[in-house]
Order: C-alpha cells, then sequence, then structure tokens
C-alpha cells in the first residue's frame, strides 16, 4: 500500500449523503463502493453513523464531513479516513491497518485495542486513549495526539507507539491527565510538555530520549505535521519525555496467592 | 404500583447489550421552543437504547397554571384511579383534573391511564411544613400506599412523560409536538439491571427536580438507606431515583449550591484532595465526611434540571459519556456530540467535560462553564 494509491481525487471518487442512513446501510454502501474499485469516497451529512469503515481492506481514502459515530474504522484493515470536525467515543478500536486522520478533537477511548495502523488527532482527547493497545511484530498502531489528553492516558497499554504533542498547553503548563499509563506493559509514550510524578501510574517509568526514539518522534512528528500544516522541526525542538512500562505483567502476582 | 407482572419486556430474562442515551437543551434566555429537535436529536441515537424505556421532561410547560403543582400520575386499573382522585380531594385542593392526550401508536403497548391534575396546598390546613416538603410526602404516600398507581412527575410549570418504548415512540404517544418549554431532556433507556416499565423509564423526578442517567450507581443501597432517614423510600426499582432524592436534600433541603452538591456526588480523590489548598482541603473532607452515604459509585454521566437550571455531571472517572455544546443562549447536553450537530450545525463551541466537574446552565447566570474542561478547545495555532 503506497502512499499514491491515495490522494487519487479525480479518478473513481464516489460522492455518498449519509443524511438519515443507519450505520448499516452507510457500511453496506461502503462496503459496494469500494467493491466496485472505487479509490475515493466522500461522506456528506455524516451524523452519528457507527463503526464507519469496520469491514473495509482495501486502500481507499474516505473524507467525512459531519460527525462520525462510535467506533470509527474499528477493525478496519487498510483504508485511509479523514474526518473533517471531530469524532466521537472509540475510533480506530481493534483496528488492523490503515489510518484515521481527524481534523479536531476525539472523544473516549482512541485506538482501544488497536492492533496496526495509525491514528492521528489535531486537537484534544478524552479518557482511555489508547487503552490497551498491542503490538506483534512489525504490527506496531500509532497515535499521536496534537492537544492534550484526559485521565487514563495510555491505560493497560501492551504495545504500540503514542506521542501526546500538548501543542495546546501555555509555557509552562502542565498536562492534566491523571493515571497516565496505569497497568502499562509494553509499547511506548512519548510526550512533550510535563507532568508531575503523581500524575504518572505505578507501573510506568520515565527515560530521557535516545537516537532510535528520536527517529520515531521524527517520522510521526513528521506526518502529524504534514496532516495538519504544523512546521515538524517547531514542534520537535521542544523537550520530550518517554515513558515505558517497567514490568511486562505488572499484575501476574496480584490473584495468585 | 408494585404489580411487577405488568412490565411489558419483550426481551424476558434475556440480556441485551446497549446504552443509554441522554440529551438536554435549554434556552438560558428562558424562551420556550418545541421539542421537534430534542426528539429528532434523541432519535438519533436509537441505537444507544433497547425500546423498553424513553421520556422527556419539559420546564415552561404549564405557564397558565404556574403557581400549581402539576402531578402525572399512572394508574393499572381504574380502582387506583378513584383511591387516588379522593386522597387528592382530601388532601389538596384539586384546580383541574384531565386525561394526559395521547394517540394510537403501533409500538406503545398496554400503556397505563395517564392523568394530570394541577392542584394547590391548602395553607391554612398545613402550614406545619413547608409546600414542597407536603407535596413530597404525599406522593410518597400515594407511592408506596396506593396500588397500582404512581406518581411520577410532581413539579411546577413542568412535567415528565414517559413510559416504556423508543423515546421517539413516546413523544409520539405523548403528542410532546403541542408542547414548549425553555429547557427539554430526553432519555433513551437500555435497562442495565433492573426491569423496563413504565415507572422505571426516565426522567425521574420529585418536585421540579429530573433526573436522567447513563450508567449504574453500585452505591444504590448505601445511598438508599441513607435518604430513607429523611423520608424518601424508593420505589422505582432503579437506581436512577436515588439521584433526584438526593439532589432534592441537598439542595432544596439543605441549601446547598450545585457545584457543593457535584463535590458529594462526585468527591476528588483523598489523593487529589491533598494536593489543594488548605482551605478547599477543609471543606472537601468536611463534604466526604458529612455526606459519605451519598457519594454515587459507579459508572454515571447524569442531566439534572431544575426550575431554571440544567446541569450535566459525570461520575469522576468519566465512565459514561457527555459531550457539551453551545451556541448563543442555548446550552446542549448529549451522550454524543453528533445528536447535537444534527440539530445545531454550526455550534460555537462544542467539548468534553472533566469527569466529575458540573456543567451549569442557568436563566439567573451567564452561559460560561466555570471549570476548565480540557478536551475540544479549539487550537489558539490552528484555523
Amino acid at each position: 500500500m503506497t502512499k499514491s494509491a491515495y490522494r487519487n481525487k479525480d479518478k473513481r471518487t464516489v460522492k455518498i449523503d449519509a443524511y438519515g442512513d443507519t450505520h448499516r446501510e452507510l457500511n453496506a454502501k461502503l462496503r459496494d463502493a469500494v467493491s466496485n474499485g472505487t479509490l475515493r469516497i466522500e461522506l456528506q451529512n455524516v451524523y452519528g453513523q457507527r463503526y464507519i469503515g469496520t469491514d473495509l481492506d482495501k486502500p481507499v481514502e474516505i473524507e467525512i464531513f459531519g460527525v462520525p459515530g462510535n467506533d470509527l474504522g474499528s477493525f478496519m484493515d487498510g483504508p485511509m479516513i479523514i474526518v473533517r470536525g471531530n469524532a466521537q467515543d472509540g475510533c480506530g478500536n481493534t483496528m488492523n491497518n490503515g489510518e484515521i486522520i481527524v481534523h479536531g478533537h476525539a472523544g473516549d477511548i482512541i485506538g482501544h485495542s488497536a492492533r496496526g495502523g495509525k491514528i492521528f488527532i489535531r486537537e484534544d482527547v478524552g479518557y482511555r486513549a489508547a487503552i490497551h493497545m498491542k503490538e506483534y511484530r512489525d504490527k506496531k498502531p500509532v497515535l499521536v495526539v496534537g492537544g492534550t489528553a484526559q485521565d487514563f492516558f495510555g491505560e493497560y497499554m501492551a504495545g504500540g507507539i503514542v506521542i501526546l504533542l500538548g501543542l495546546n498547553l501555555k509555557e509552562g503548563e502542565h498536562h492534566k491527565a491523571r493515571f497516565i499509563g496505569t497497568g502499562m506493559h509494553g509499547g511506548v509514550i512519548y510526550l512533550r510538555g510535563s507532568v508531575e510524578d503523581f500524575q504518572l501510574g505505578k507501573e510506568v517509568g520515565v527515560a530521557e530520549l535516545d537516537e532510535q526514539d528520536r527517529q520515531v518522534l521524527q517520522k510521526y512528528v513528521g506526518e502529524f505535521a504534514a496532516h495538519f500544516g504544523y512546521d515538524a522541526g517547531e514542534i520537535l525542538k521542544h523537550k520530550f519525555t518517554k515513558l515505558f512500562p517497567l514490568y511486562l505483567r505488572p499484575y501476574g502476582r496480584l490473584y495468585a496467592y | 404500583m408494585k404489580e411487577l407482572s405488568k412490565i411489558n419486556n419483550p426481551y424476558s430474562e434475556g440480556k441485551v447489550i446497549d446504552a443509554c442515551s441522554i440529551f438536554g437543551a435549554m434556552d438560558t434566555s428562558g424562551k420556550r421552543f418545541a421539542g421537534d429537535g430534542v426528539i429528532k436529536a434523541i432519535a438519533n441515537m436509537h441505537f444507544r437504547g433497547n425500546g423498553l424505556g424513553g421520556g422527556f421532561a419539559i420546564y415552561g410547560l404549564y405557564p397558565e397554571y404556574r403557581e400549581h403543582y402539576a402531578f402525572h400520575i399512572m394508574y393499572l386499573s381504574k380502582e387506583a384511579k378513584l383511591e387516588v382522585e379522593s386522597f387528592l380531594e382530601q388532601r389538596f385542593r384539586v384546580e383541574v383534573s384531565e386525561e394526559v392526550p395521547t394517540r394510537h401508536t403501533p409500538a406503545i403497548v398496554n400503556p397505563p391511564l395517564v392523568w394530570r391534575y394541577f392542584i394547590n396546598v391548602d395553607a391554612q390546613k398545613y402550614d406545619f411544613k413547608s409546600d414542597d416538603d407536603y407535596v413530597v410526602d404525599r406522593v410518597m404516600e400515594i407511592n408506596t400506599g396506593i396500588k397500582d398507581s404512581f406518581v411520577f412527575s410532581s413539579g411546577k410549570n413542568m412535567g415528565v412523560f414517559k413510559g416504556v418504548g423508543y423515546p421517539e415512540e413516546l413523544a409520539e404517544y405523548f403528542c410532546i409536538e403541542q408542547y414548549e418549554g425553555y429547557l427539554w431532556t430526553a432519555h433513551g433507556r437500555f435497562p442495565t439491571n433492573t426491569p423496563g416499565w413504565w415507572g422505571g423509564a426516565h426522567p425521574f423526578n420529585i418536585l421540579d427536580w429530573t433526573v436522567i442517567h447513563n450508567g449504574e450507581i453500585s452505591s444504590y443501597g448505601t445511598n438508599r438507606r441513607y435518604l430513607e432517614g429523611f423520608g424518601y423510600h424508593c420505589t422505582m426499582q432503579t437506581d436512577t431515583e436515588v439521584v433526584a432524592y438526593a439532589i432534592d436534600l441537598l439542595i432544596r433541603r439543605h441549601n446547598l449550591p450545585i457545584e457543593i452538591a457535584a463535590r458529594i456526588l462526585a468527591p476528588p480523590f483523598w489523593d487529589d484532595i491533598e494536593r489543594r489548598p488548605v482551605r478547599e482541603q477543609k471543606l472537601l473532607r468536611a463534604l466526604r465526611q458529612v455526606y459519605g452515604s451519598l457519594l454515587l459509585n459507579g459508572p454515571f454521566t447524569v442531566v439534572i434540571a431544575h426550575q431554571g437550571e440544567m446541569i450535566g455531571l459525570t461520575d469522576r472517572i468519566r465512565l459514561r459519556p457527555l459531550t457539551v455544546g453551545t451556541k448563543g443562549s442555548m446550552l446542549y447536553l448529549s451522550s454524543e456530540e453528533s445528536a447535537i450537530r444534527l440539530v445545531c450545525p454550526d455550534l460555537e463551541r462544542a467539548w468534553i467535560p472533566m469527569g466529575g466537574e458540573p456543567i451549569v446552565g442557568s436563566l439567573e447566570r451567564p452561559l460560561v462553564p466555570r471549570e476548565v474542561a480540557i478536551a475540544g478547545e479549539p487550537h489558539p495555532d490552528v484555523n
């Protein structure tokens, strides 16, 4: 799947007016369009239909105008979804491959159990973003958040790369999320901007960045900046902190007597 | 009304997994509006409920009887109606009694008889108590003492309409299109652990307080026992009822502002309290000590309303969703942003408040949430 498969604005573009459709009707229309070889779909008047793109496995580009419903792109395997507005809860739930780009904020449990693909949120995310995100060999999900997050960010994370940029924090202002990385046992969180110790879960350690970390940030912050028109160099000048899991099985002894 | 064999639950004992839908709209300038937008918004979240409960609360509903308590009463039998009406005649001055207009709707099956009464408390007879306390006692008396009858709305210049069905079906059944109000709340129900029956639908009401709720209150037993000490009896077989009584106790009887009441229902964690300034620590500790039994445990989002005010509140770790939208003097609270955008596409602001922080819309105060909401703040340097 290459970038040139997307961005094909003229060829095989389909416009769908989603007004009044149930989630089943809308997803059936998407399936039909994709099986006919459509490369790009414009969805107008989307008001809360759930699971958009859930069972698509082709590199189709779907641009959404309106507010997509919960579990946007859940189990999705390849498409690129661009949201011109805000996303609701469960965006990217158990997603396998593809990209979700939200030009706004997003609700709770963003990237819940994701096992591949990339999610870029321009503004803030709600509670429990990246909860139980996972990875296996080369399948490594990525979540980049431009704003800040509410509590339990990266809760029970088992894998993947999560980057919180805090671009809307004022000079010297801390992130506000508490219980960051509670129960984390895999993956990595990069924070731009500062947090106090009490905001971190008991299962995470704090480290300075090494060269490999910088390369990871360069790549994904670069992609974030390209999506939303930022200067990646400016963002990367700021100090980042790396959070990593202290234990592989933090609760291994909890129920064992 | 303890006749729960008359529940109509097509799912029987089977469990369907959904959520609840919550929607509130208030014109903080006090201008009354029709409910078509509210019905459209709550219907847009159809899939959150399962058709076992829907309802509406409307404020500014009966301006022509603004000084009267408006009782909405469900009856499962004609005998119950006779008994309750003679009870009302003995204890109140009944100004008007009429059947609540309904229309035949295929989706609504076995509805109870629903009547409304505009009544006054005879001050000379009962001046030893406030009118409100007197009314609460009588509502409790009917709901616990008279079989097959149930007062589900008892406030002034407001009313609740609810039953078993999807909210848009109940709207059609109760001819909701004929009503206007400056504050509307609406609920679509997925009963979690308790029966789906007419009285168990939301909103819950006592006096002019109403509560709609998504979640489950695991502290129900503790809360209920505490409230019984103050004369509140839970009769509706569902957890949400305790929120309505708790709010009536804290705000009307104990005279606490909503910001304090929110700290009682969803208090900060002890270690959070320790990081606050000393004066605030003292206050928060005192609240947890005095009102510990009113802490609501478990996941919840509620929209609480009374005359002139609408309040959105979630549990302190926000286990259920709440999105806020504003435009001009309008305040919207909803389980999902899409429902707000459907009726108001050009919101000035939409955001997701922190868990445990109350969002208050009031006729008396400007429309500015006083707590910092972090998710969804517009970016200063984007667009």
